[in-house]
């Protein structure tokens, strides 16, 4: 395993971002930092800028406007980064398959290596989300 | 002396929603707000119109997930308005008492992004420790934290069940005091008074010429709430008072979604102890040509729903007005003339709610819609080759 992707695992800081999505998803992942889930004991925190993030928890089934923002986002991003998405939305558009302002799945775009479903996920899923990909990406290699 | 234009956004850690502010400011002060949103549009509408009366309420259901009672709640009025025809009583409590466990929620959510916003991050951890308890009444009552697929055109989908009525009685007791707590902590704090009181005054007459809705307008004096105005669900079956306040400042929409936390309380614990017995669907068959509309009252203000029907099983056109549309241009007089830290809270007081508004595309003449910049140039490049054709120029 790579030090930057072994030093990553050991605190992953996360951002969150929202590529059009409907809020739900955003307020449980949300949700995982307050006092019932608390995801900081695992020394997860929530990056307020996109280049301290090591985990991007994307939400929402992304539209033509938000879709161009994601590509450069992505550019800006400290690699190596692991992508969750988080939501039906974000894993295959659900509902809004058919709309005409949701062009493409959130994978086509950019590499996503966690699909955690649900509309929305519980924080309990989210949280089992995330220790799986660090589990898989640590175990790995 | 000179003029600085500040962006706030697409993606900022301000809000979770995208939306991009452009603030113009002269040394601290702020002299003029642009908003610009469109980032949450997913042709909801249209979609709409593509599904059943039925399927629909799933879908409008994904509107907002904060405002996921309401926006159901609205179209199922409206598609109910379209033929006469009576909810039956136990289905009118059940959705009253959704509706009020989504305001105590989104209140308490509000009431936490604000004393993020200020800094005061207890205050945030407290309202969503608390917020987690009335998540769990709905998830008893409904199967899910958030999306409650509650609603359907004629009545409720699902019953709630006489042994869950105690438990979420008591659930919703014990975080009164807590509630109480908040209040007080909120209420009597001298640095929130110092920070809040006088901050974005919106006076009685701007919430007027702006058409405010909800506790935006509530704190600056207007008495509107379709639950007292237009009455629907179980709200005339008790009693309950509307929470106005005049002063207009980020301290009193604080104060009126505080109070109104105790009225949803009080509303939805007078619906559980008086539950009518009955059916919950009336069953409704085939929905006849005409239009209905439906307006409920949301957390954030009047939600608006407009549905026409030519008589197959699905609706023709179907139109939303969140309240966010409305109270979103209130920025132009709260925000003018404050100070750039002030403007956080100020744009966080009227609980804006992105992902509500974005029902709206931008159309030319000719019925196209256009997306954004990138379509534009597509759009002219491409009458640029039509002109090029038809003037024979390679």
């Amino acid at each position: 395993m790579s030090l930057k992707l072994k030093a990553l695992l050991k605190s992953p800081w996360v951002f969150h971002l929202s590529t059009g999505s409907c809020n739900n998803c955003d307020i449980e992942t949300l949700d995982c930092l307050t006092p019932r889930f608390d995801i900081e004991r695992f020394g997860m925190l929530l990056a307020g800028s996109i280049k301290h993030a090591d985990v991007l928890l994307v939400t929402g089934s992304g539209n033509r406007m938000s879709v161009e923002r994601l590509k450069a986002l992505w550019e800006q991003v400290p690699k190596p980064c692991l992508v969750v998405a988080i939501g039906t939305c974000a894993a295959s558009r659900g509902i809004f398959k058919d709309s005409y302002n949701c062009p493409q799945p959130l994978d086509q775009i950019i590499p996503v290596d966690v699909y955690i479903p649900g509309c929305p996920p519980k924080p309990e899923a989210i949280i089992a989300g995330v220790v799986k990909l660090i589990e898989r990406v640590g175990g790995s290699q | 002396m000179g003029r600085t234009i500040i962006p706030i956004g697409p993606y900022h850690p301000l809000q979770e929603e995208p939306e991009l502010f452009t603030l113009t400011v002269e040394g601290e002060t702020v002299v003029d707000i642009d908003v610009r949103i469109g980032y949450n549009h997913r042709g909801i509408e249209k979609l709409s119109e593509m599904k059943t009366f039925e399927n629909s309420t799933f879908v409008v259901e994904r509107i907002c997930g904060i405002c996921s009672t309401s926006h159901p709640f609205a179209y199922t009025r409206a598609v109910e308005d379209v033929f006469p025809m009576e909810v039956p009583i136990r289905a009118k409590y059940i959705r009253t008492i959704i509706a009020e466990g989504e305001r105590i929620h989104s209140h308490l959510l509000w009431l936490g992004l604000a004393g993020h916003f200020l800094g005061y991050n207890t205050v945030y951890m407290w309202a969503w420790k608390l917020r987690e308890e009335i998540l769990d009444v709905m998830e008893i009552l409904s199967g899910n934290r958030n999306n409650y697929a509650m609603f359907k055109p004629g009545g409720v989908r699902r019953d709630i069940k006489p042994e869950d009525i105690p438990i979420c009685i008591r659930k919703i007791e014990s975080i009164l005091p807590t509630l109480d707590m908040l209040k007080k902590a909120v209420l009597d704090d001298p640095v929130l008074h110092a920070r809040l009181k006088g901050v974005g005054v919106m006076t009685y007459q701007e919430a007027i010429d702006f058409s405010a809705l909800g506790p935006t307008s509530r704190a600056s004096g207007v008495a509107r709430d379709v639950r007292k105005d237009s009455p629907y669900g179980a709200y005339q079956e008790m009693e309950w008072d509307m929470i106005v306040t005049s002063n207009g400042d980020v301290f009193d929409k604080a104060v009126v979604r505080i109070l109104e936390m105790f009225e949803s309380a009080k509303i939805m614990r007078f619906c559980l102890e008086h539950l009518p017995g009955g059916e919950i669907d009336a069953n409704i068959k085939d929905v006849p040509p005409g239009e209905g509309i439906g307006h409920i009252e949301a957390p954030r203000g009047e939600t608006f729903h407009y549905v026409k029907s030519d008589g197959t099983n699905r609706p023709v056109r179907h139109k939303v007005r969140a309240p966010t549309f409305m109270n979103l241009p209130t920025y132009k007089a709260t925000v003018q003339g404050e100070t750039i830290s002030d403007a956080t809270i100020i744009l966080a007081a009227i609980d804006p709610c992105y992902c509500c508004t974005e029902r709206i595309a931008v159309k030319d003449t000719g019925g196209r819609i256009l997306y954004g910049g990138k379509d534009l140039i597509q759009l002219s490049r491409e009458k640029t080759d039509r002109i090029k054709r038809r003037m024979g120029v390679r």
